[in-house]
Formats: structure tokens, C-alpha cells, sequence
């Protein structure tokens, strides 16, 4: 857990205070590639979704639990045994690589990722 | 100036359940690739994740094995990265409420006991395999993808090397102790990064620090450590800076160097796992943890000094591991002398052990045979120095003491009328030693002494001929 690890979502708030959003990185840690008319179409949208949020900053929310999930809890746990476990007997290595783009000897294949 | 190091352990433990955090793919060792792998763990889309029971009742067990603070509420969260090894494009783990917060491991280094805090510890999935091809291409296999991990969060309570070893061995004691994790390092079920700052001698505020990582030994933490801390200090004290980054040990350099990554690669953009709902620890699983935490080593070394009187060196080598404990005890319930259990555990037992690299559970020489070899040590049926090759050959044939004793021929020669019958002819063919003993030569005692035991090939029990031999020489004539 290095410090960069607390970056959220890369937000900064500018001059006035009001949190603008840097779509640009966003669509880079995404992977994604946007022209720039794309760019600030976004920008836009992803505006007006915080402005539409931060209306929640003008209630009183001191004593309200933070909640991490709109449904109703808690998560049902399974029980570790093979058996018991869902789609895992089905599969065959097969099955599993026959939609990759390369595979060799029951491996995926990707592009070197190490120098 | 003098520098001192700050030092940071984050542990990764893979879990010893049967199968994976979020599915029932198994998570024994398969030879080949993507064999035990299913949609959930290969990142198919549209799959949900379902939570392992035994991953939460193994977590809590080692919260409560280190006196942690247990969240009855935590919560998932997705941790964003691309990586080949990572097929759904993010890990889920815990940040904000994880399972764990705090907790303490107690360290004796020198003498001195330390307590290090933990910060936390939490769930995570691990990541799949790859191998790097000359080809330009690297192979991934998803059998490791999914295997429940722990990540053990220490603070930055270590300043040496030696410590963070300590500190290391102990977390590993106490995983194996409670059998949630095989600790076995060069296979990398236990993982260590290290965070490493240096600052001058008395500076309240830390130095920047960088992240070690690939050391997949206690040797190569140690030696990762040393390096980086001198470097660190190297660079500060010619008024360099330190700039904070990942690097890696390179064991056939002996350096650590710096991994070149884009910057964003530590920008993981957590956000609560909308798949999984909050994580309640209930009541019956809290009690199922408590049920599994055995009595833990430093608890057990305290018994074995109070209740068997054994030396605190005694009780720390035998409870290093719950295995060998456990065959003290054993013994110890048949022959009930702790301390010469102990010895001849410390110093026979464990030689053959490391000598023939076996465990302790598969050691052929059960708690029973050692109790009845020592049981013939003690009644003088074999002396101490016969027993330790007749252990050898309990050892190599996996025969019991006395058939060996037997069948070899080893039984101590006690009855004093057949060592009078060794005795008489020694004497006999010794004349001119006899004279300088009674002239007061006392120290040809020895010679006498060894002359019976190269007649009896070592079977001849010392203190009857001691008592003989005195006798014997007494009646002589000068």
C-alpha cells in the first residue's frame, strides 16, 4: 500500500473550489483513447454527474454510516469444499483458452511484458 | 552523520483451503496450465464472485492469534490495475474496512523482547502465473488466480535487518502454527515486500522510502535489506536524494535496482466491490476461529520453561515448530525426564532431520521408539554412547532399540563376574603400568579404564567398572 495507493478517482478542485475532473487520465488508466472533441464532451458529462452528486455535501451526514453497497447484507459465504463449488467442474482448459486470441500448450499468450 | 533505517513489512500468505476465494476451482498443485481454473477466476464476464468461508475463519484466526482488532463488518473493494496475470482488469481485495486492524508480533532478538504493531490485515485474491519466452511472447496460467491470500500489514516498527528476519520468522511460526498457510517461501505461498527509509539518528519524520520486492528467502530479505539501507545512506550522506520507487532484488548481482513503471501504475482507483456485500463476522464464526487457534509458541515455550523446567533456549528450539513440540510431549508422556528428552532431541534428533531433509511428522523414529531408547540409557541396558549408533540404525533400518540392541549385540556388560573376566587378563598383561599406579600414578587410571572398553568394544558399563577396576587394582600385588 504505497501512498499512491490513496489516489481515487484523479479529481482536483481548481481555483474556486469546485472539483473538476481530469478525464484525460482517467481514459488513460483505462485504457481508452479519446480525440478531443470526445475529451471535453466527457469532461462535460462527467461535470455535470458531480455537480448532480455534490448536492449530498449540503445534508447534515455526520452520524450516517457510510454504506458500501445499496443492497441489503450481509454476503452469504460457501462452504470450501470442491464439491459444493459452481462452474468449475465444466470447464475444460480447452473451453477456457479457445476464445483467446493465441494459445500454446494450454497457456495464453500475450505480448512479453517484461524487458 | 548517522543514519538509521525504518523498516515496513507487507506479507502476503496464501491460504491452505481447498478451494479458491471466490469459486470451487481447487487450489492443489497442478502440473499443468489452467487446469484448475473455471469463468469466475478467468475473468469471464457477467460471473459473481461467492466468498470462501474458511478464507474469513482463517483470517480471524490469525487476528486473534495476534491480539487484532476483528471488523464484524468489512468491506470488499476493487483494486484497479492491467495486468496480464490479472484477468478481470482488478484484484479484489479489502482497503478501506478490512478484516483486520492492528494486532502486535512479539520478537527476541539479543536477548530483547520487542513487540511489533501490526497495522492490518486483510483479504485479497491472488494474481495467475506468467512465464517470459524469448519469442517476444509470455504464457499465462490462471491456477494461481484466486487463491485466498492475506496481506499482514506490519508498521514501521523495524530498524535492522536481523528484526525484520525475526520478525518474519515469527509471522511464518504462527501461520504454520495455526496451519492456514504452508509458509514455504522459495514456492511463494509466503511473500514479502519491504519499505525501506533511512533518516538521521534521532529525526522524528521519515525518510522517502522505497519498495523492495522478488526476495523469495529469509537470506535474500536479509540481504535486500542491507544493500538498500547502505545505499540509502550512501546517497544521503553525499547529499543525494532518495526518490520513492519500486526495486528489485537481483540475487546474482547482490543489488536491488529500480523497476522501471509508468507512474500510473500505482493508481489503483479503489471503490467498494458492488458484486460483494458487506462481510459480517457472525457470532459461530467467530467461535469456529477461536476453536482452531492452537496454544501458540510463545505460550507454549512459557509452559515448556514452568511446567518441564527446561531452559528458555530448550523451550524456543522446540517450539519453533508445533510439530516438534508435539514430540516432546509425546515423549515426555513415556520418559519422564524433559531435559534429557530435550537434549537428545536438540542434539541427535534434529542432526538426522536436517541431515537426511526430512519433517518432523515424517521422521521415522517415533516419539515411542526415542522414549524406549532412552528408557535403556536410563535402566543401563546401552550406555549414552552406544545409543547414538544404535539411533543411527533406528534411523536408517527403522527397527525398534531393543531389536537392534539385540541383534547387534550391544547390551551393556553390567555383571560384574564378566567384567572380572576382562579385567584379570588386562591387568595381567599390564604389569609395569600396574606397579606405577600403586606407586601412585594415579592418572593410569584412564589407561585401565579404556583398555576394558576396547576389550568390550564400548559395552562395558563405566560406573561398574570404575568400582571394579579400583577394587581389582586395590587387591594387587606391587
Amino acid at each position: 500500500m504505497g501512498e499512491g495507493a490513496r489516489c481515487r478517482v484523479p479529481l482536483r478542485a481548481n481555483m474556486s473550489n469546485k472539483i473538476i475532473v481530469d478525464v484525460k487520465r482517467v481514459a488513460e488508466l483505462a485504457r481508452l483513447e479519446f480525440t478531443d472533441e470526445e475529451l471535453s464532451v466527457f469532461s462535460a458529462q462527467f461535470q455535470a454527474i458531480l455537480e448532480y452528486i455534490s448536492q449530498i455535501d449540503e445534508l447534515k451526514l455526520d452520524d450516517v454510516e457510510p454504506m458500501s453497497s445499496p443492497l441489503p447484507g450481509p454476503q452469504r459465504l460457501r462452504p470450501d469444499n470442491p464439491e459444493t463449488g459452481k462452474g468449475c467442474r465444466g470447464l475444460t482448459r480447452e473451453a477456457a483458452v479457445a476464445n483467446a486470441p493465441e494459445s500454446r500448450n494450454g497457456f495464453f499468450v500475450v505480448p512479453r511484458v517484461i524487458e | 552523520m548517522e543514519y538509521e533505517a525504518v523498516i515496513g513489512l507487507e506479507v502476503h500468505a496464501q491460504l491452505k483451503t481447498q478451494t479458491k476465494t471466490f469459486c470451487g476451482c481447487a487450489t492443489t498443485f497442478a502440473r499443468e496450465p489452467n487446469i484448475n481454473v473455471c469463468p469466475v477466476c478467468i475473468g469471464m464476464p457477467g460471473v459473481l464472485p461467492v466468498l470462501n468461508r474458511n478464507v474469513v475463519v482463517y483470517a480471524c484466526m490469525l487476528a486473534m492469534a495476534v491480539r487484532g482488532e476483528i471488523s464484524r463488518r468489512s468491506v470488499f473493494a476493487r483494486k484497479n490495475y492491467f495486468y496480464p496475470d490479472l484477468p478481470k482488469g482488478y484484484q479484489i481485495s479489502q482497503y478501506e474496512l478490512p478484516v483486520n486492524r492492528g494486532g502486535m508480533i512479539h520478537i527476541q532478538l539479543d536477548g530483547a523482547d520487542r513487540d511489533i504493531r501490526l497495522n492490518r490485515i486483510h483479504i485479497e485474491e491472488d494474481a495467475g502465473k506468467l512465464m517470459h519466452n524469448q519469442d517476444g511472447t509470455s504464457y499465462v496460467d490462471f491456477n494461481r488466480s484466486g487463491i485466498p491470500l492475506l496481506e499482514i500489514v506490519s508498521e514501521p516498527d523495524l530498524s535492522t535487518p536481523d528484526e525484520a528476519i525475526a520478525y518474519l520468522k515469527k509471522l511464518r511460526t504462527i501461520l504454520l502454527y495455526l496451519g492456514v498457510c504452508d509458509g514455504n517461501m522459495e514456492e511463494g505461498s509466503l511473500r514479502c515486500d519491504a519499505n525501506v527509509s533511512v533518516r538521521p539518528r534521532g529525526e522524528a519524520r521519515l525518510g522517502v522510502k522505497t519498495e523492495l520486492k522478488n526476495m523469495n528467502s529469509f537470506r535474500f530479505i536479509h540481504k535486500a535489506l542491507d544493500y538498500e539501507i547502505q545505499r540509502q545512506t550512501e546517497v544521503l550522506g553525499r547529499g543525494g536524494t532518495i526518490s520513492q520507487e519500486t526495486r528489485l532484488w537481483d540475487e546474482s548481482s547482490g543489488t536491488t535496482r529500480s523497476m522501471r513503471s509508468k507512474e500510473e501504475a500505482h493508481d489503483y482507483r479503489y471503490f467498494p466491490e458492488p458484486d460483494l456485500l458487506t462481510l459480517e463476522v457472525s457470532d459461530d464464526l467467530l467461535e469456529e476461529a477461536r476453536r482452531g487457534v492452537p496454544e501458540l509458541p510463545d505460550a507454549k515455550a512459557g509452559r515448556f520453561t514452568a511446567e518441564y523446567g527446561l531452559p528458555a533456549y530448550d523451550a524456543e528450539v522446540l517450539t519453533a515448530s508445533r510439530d516438534l513440540a508435539g514430540y516432546f510431549e509425546t515423549v515426555v508422556g513415556s520418559f519422564d525426564r524433559p531435559k534429557a528428552v530435550s537434549n537428545w532431541i536438540m542434539s541427535e534428533m534434529l542432526r538426522f532431520i536436517k541431515d537426511i531433509d526430512t519433517e518432523v511428522k515424517d521422521f521415522r523414529v517415533t516419539p515411542d521408539r526415542t522414549a524406549k531408547l532412552l528408557g535403556l540409557i536410563d535402566d543401563g541396558t546401552i550406555s549414552g554412547k552406544i545409543a547414538k549408533g544404535v539411533y543411527e540404525q533406528m534411523v536408517s533400518t527403522g527397527k525398534e532399540p531393543d531389536a537392534l540392541i539385540k541383534e547387534l549385540g550391544l547390551e551393556q556388560i553390567s555383571s560384574e563376574s564378566s567384567l572380572r573376566e576382562v579385567i584379570a587378563p588386562i591387568l595381567e598383561q599390564n604389569r609395569k603400568e600396574v606397579g606405577q599406579y600403586k606407586a601412585g600414578k594415579e592418572k593410569l587410571f584412564g589407561f585401565f579404564v579404556g583398555q576394558v572398553m576396547k576389550a568390550t568394544a564400548g559395552k562395558a558399563n563405566p560406573s561398574v567398572v570404575n568400582d571394579l577396576l579400583k577394587k581389582m587394582l586395590r587387591e594387587e600385588k606391587t
